[in-house]
């Protein structure tokens, strides 16, 4: 359903990303992974067109989606969860599920406020309060719902445990899992490997903008070499 | 007393709406596309003048003639404002603020000679509205009922503005966009739509409150400007993006205005701008505003170093040094004069490049110290008898005080809001030439300021002119390479970390701020001499404008850039009066077009150019146009 081929990625004159490929399937939950600065984030913008690939291939569902805006590659049903969250902090929770708002998508499952609240039972709860107004965990989970109501087959999910507490990293863990249950194919970037193992089906490791690494997840707990190379700290 | 109080309160809040109408599409279209649109207050003269043009034809004493020829105006302006925004400001959101500032400035000069074209030079004055021609009697004085109206439509405009950003899906896209609009986008909303939606709809509101000034005030070409800064000073005291803070800094603003015509009457417009000082000082960020969250400033190419002129462009400055010292040899004696006008504004521009390159702070006032200096001049002569050097050396001084008393003010904001407050101060002192007519001679200005005997022909005054401002140049060149300069920078750069290492960057800013409106000053009074007089549009916007031309032309990264602009400016503005009346269209045009091609400036863009083909490996592209740079 995705893949992505040879793609290279600047800010300004840096050059971070050299050439980086991947596929994922549909349904699978793929985990990107490697250390601060490894270009993680940069892959999932360059793939929404946040940051535009300087060359590359990136073919969603038969769609070369290089060079397109950003609006029309979230439009095709990919769902992009930034690493910051980015709420609209003066727009209430409702507000902010309005903002993504789109018409229902074949082969995708159809969200509306109600279905994301039984995903999301805090949520259901604040509905009114301001966005900048809640924790950061809420928060996480308004910006995943958020990007939900766009009705996506794919959402890249960018370090989705950072900065929670335990308990609320093992919520974001089951709802990754439910995501998958309803047939969403879901890139998450983490560092984390005991997180991705709990909900990634393969993993691919990035390092200084290059892949290095791609297998199952059980190969790549089973491989010590390549962990210690680019992913212990 | 007590009935002339209520009879101005009524006055302030009745001329408020039409602010309001403005400062709120102003401020709206700011908060979502980050552009400052110079160009509002051409869309509320374009407004009024077609209300009046489709009033008179619908028939203005009808009630169905008249609204509508007033919900047309609006309508046409708003559609207007949906082609400049795909035809112009689509391809300049990437640009520089101040690219784009320029960009829409263009445009003010274009539509000033449209509007010239159409409707000819004299103020048209509109009919009265059918249903509100009477009076009432309020508290022992008469009171037309449109201006009651027009209270009432404030307050209306406001619910019903309320009402669209808070209860639709196109207010709530608004209000996300102007938080973050990039996300807006990766959610899938157009944002091109909605830019040109908020364009159109700020551009309707504008077009609005100039169509019903129809029954209130003549129509003429000078609304524009006049409106556009006093939006500003509501935008800035309201606070940007604020609706609920631009209706209460309109109606502040509104009956500062009625007020000041009672107990001041000679200085209301500077009451206006003290108030705004006073409350920009208090609360930097206006009433309603907060302080601006960090993306602002995300977008635009990061300003390169300013490196110390190359071995190679060292020879180039010494050639052009030779060739004006030579020129009189040459040319013909007319060609001193532009010569002459041609070296003092390139110490004018490279005063204001000195602040905002260097320092990073964008003046839109900068005319102020050169009309300072000018003035300073002027008084010299004709209140203290001064003879020509002495007052050359004094009238800085003037210029260089304003400075100090002004920067105070202003080196406490940054970015728009600084600019913004620059612009304010320059009509302060625009407004005291303007007012004071037993000091200033008002409009007439001050005439017979000659020169010296000696220094009376064309020859010797160009030389004279040319040696000052070499100097000058020389000297601001000199400190932007001292410590003084690299501190100046470090605090334009990093602030944080500029005063972590104790640096009193706010100190620093106010030293270069004096130094820049010193030159300027410098500037002015050679130019008050070479002219023989002096008038209050040597202060006016257009000058200040003028002036960041100079400096966006030639880029702000290089130390020449400034002086190469001044010359292509003043060039390129002197062969469009020559050839045609309309040049204020094609000056328009011209600036529009140069920040769509050349959003680095001519310098900027030169040495890109140079760069790229220095280098060996091929460069990546420093934007988004991958095409482009392949
Ligand atoms: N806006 C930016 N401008 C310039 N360089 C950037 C920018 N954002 C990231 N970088 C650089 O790009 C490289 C890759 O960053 P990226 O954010 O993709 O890393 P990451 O793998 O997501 O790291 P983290 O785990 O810290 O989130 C880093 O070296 C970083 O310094
Ligand atoms: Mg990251």
């Amino acid at each position: 359903m995705l893949e992505i081929e040879g793609l290279n990625a600047y800010y300004g004159r840096a050059h971070i990303l050299h050439g980086v490929g991947f596929s994922m399937g549909r349904g699978e939950v793929l985990a990107l992974m490697g250390r601060n600065g490894a270009g993680k984030s940069t892959t999932m913008k360059a793939v929404m067109g946040l940051v535009p690939p300087q060359a590359g291939r990136v073919i969603f569902e038969g769609h070369t989606i290089v060079g397109r805006e950003p609006f029309e590659i979230a439009r095709l049903g990919i769902g992009y969860v930034p690493e910051e969250r980015r709420v609209f902090s003066e727009l209430s929770v409702m507000e902010n599920l309005s903002v993504a708002q789109r018409p229902k998508r074949e082969g995708a499952p159809h969200w509306t406020p109600e279905r994301l609240f039984q995903l999301f039972p805090n949520l259901g709860r604040m509905r009114d309060r301001p966005g900048g107004a809640m924790s950061g965990g809420e928060q996480q989970m308004l910006t995943i719902a958020r990007t939900l109501m766009g009705n996506p087959k794919l959402v890249l999910l960018d370090e989705p445990s950072e900065g929670l507490a335990p308990v609320i990293v093992e919520e974001m863990a089951k709802t990754i899992l439910a995501l998958k249950s309803e047939g969403l194919s879901v890139l998450i970037s983490e560092q984390n490997l005991h997180f991705a193992g709990s909900v990634a089906d393969r993993a691919t490791i990035i390092e200084k903008g290059l892949i290095r690494f791609t297998g199952t997840m059980d190969e790549l707990k089973a491989d010590e070499a390549v962990r210690a190379q680019y992913l212990s700290v | 007393m007590i009935d002339l109080i209520f009879a101005q309160t009524l006055n302030g809040l009745a001329s408020a709406s039409s602010l309001f109408l403005v400062a709120c599409g102003l401020s709206i279209i700011f908060g979502v596309t980050r552009i400052v649109n110079f160009a509002h207050g051409s869309f509320y003269m374009l407004g009024a003048y077609l209300a009046f043009t489709l009033v008179t034809r619908f028939g203005p004493a009808d009630v169905f003639g008249f609204w509508g020829g007033v919900l047309v105006a609006a309508l046409i302006v708003a559609a207007l404002g949906a082609i400049v925004e795909i035809v112009i400001l689509r391809r300049i959101y990437q640009a520089p603020e101040l690219f784009q500032l320029l960009a829409t400035f263009g445009l003010v000069l274009m539509v000033q000679d449209i509007a010239l074209g159409i409707w000819g030079p004299e103020d048209k004055l509109g009919p009265r509205a059918p249903g509100f021609k009477s009076f009432v009697v309020l508290m022992g004085s008469r009171f037309p009922t449109y201006e009651l109206f027009l209270i009432v439509v404030g307050p209306i405009m406001l619910g019903l503005l309320w009402f669209l950003f808070q209860k639709t899906r196109w207010g709530t896209l608004v209000r996300a966009a102007t938080q973050d609009r990039e996300m807006v986008g990766a959610l899938g909303v157009n944002q091109r739509l909605l830019f040109t939606s908020v364009f159109a709809f700020g551009a309707g509101l504008a077009a609005l409150g100039g169509a019903l000034q129809l029954p209130r005030e003549a129509v003429n070409l000078h609304m524009d400007l006049s409106m556009i800064s006093e939006a500003f000073v509501v935008v800035v005291v309201g606070g940007l993006g604020s609706v609920t803070g631009a209706y209460l800094a309109a109606v502040l603003i509104g009956i500062i205005h009625a007020f000041g015509i009672l107990v001041f009457p000679k200085i209301t417009l500077v009451l206006v701008f003290l108030v705004m000082a006073v409350v920009l000082v208090i609360k930097p960020y206006g009433l309603m505003g907060e302080r601006p969250v960090g993306s602002a400033h995300a977008h635009g190419p990061v300003e390169p170093l300013l490196l110390p002129a190359s071995f190679n462009i060292k020879l180039i400055g010494l050639a052009a040094l030779a060739v004006l010292l030579l020129a009189p040899f040459v040319v013909a004696d007319h060609w001193l004069l532009t010569l002459t006008e041609l070296s003092i504004f390139a110490l004018f521009a490279a005063s204001l490049h000195f602040m905002m390159g260097p320092g990073g702070m964008a003046s839109f006032g900068h005319a102020a110290y050169f009309g300072l200096g000018a003035y300073g001049a002027a008084l010299a002569v004709k209140w203290l008898g001064m003879p020509m050097l002495p007052a050359l050396a004094f009238a800085p001084f003037l210029a260089g005080i304003a400075g100090f008393v002004f920067g105070w003010f202003c080196v406490r904001l940054s970015g728009v809001y600084l600019a913004m407050l620059t612009l304010a101060f320059a009509q302060i002192a625009w407004a005291t030439a303007f007012q004071w007519v037993d000091v200033t001679g008002g409009d007439n200005g001050i005439l017979g300021i000659w020169p010296a005997p000696w220094a009376s022909s064309k020859l010797v005054y160009y030389y004279l002119a040319l040696a000052i401002c070499v100097a000058a140049i020389l000297a601001l060149r000199v400190v932007i390479f001292a410590p003084f300069g690299y501190a100046l920078r470090a605090g334009r750069d990093s602030p944080l970390r500029a005063e972590a290492i104790g640096l009193p960057v706010m100190r620093i800013q106010w030293i270069a701020f004096i130094i820049a409106a010193f030159a300027a000053g410098i500037a002015g009074a050679l130019f008050a001499f070479f002219k023989g007089s002096v008038f209050p549009t040597y202060m006016a916007i257009p000058r200040s404008v003028d002036g960041l031309l100079m400096v966006l032309l030639g880029g702000v990264q290089t130390v020449s850039g400034p002086i190469v602009g001044a010359f292509a400016f003043m060039g390129l503005q002197e062969q469009l009066v020559k050839a045609t009346m309309y040049w204020r269209f094609v000056l328009g045009a011209s600036i529009v077009l140069l920040v769509i091609l050349f959003p680095r400036g001519l310098v900027g863009t030169a040495l890109a150019f140079a760069e790229r083909r220095r280098e060996a490996e091929p460069a990546p592209p420093v934007t988004a146009a991958p095409e482009l740079a392949r």
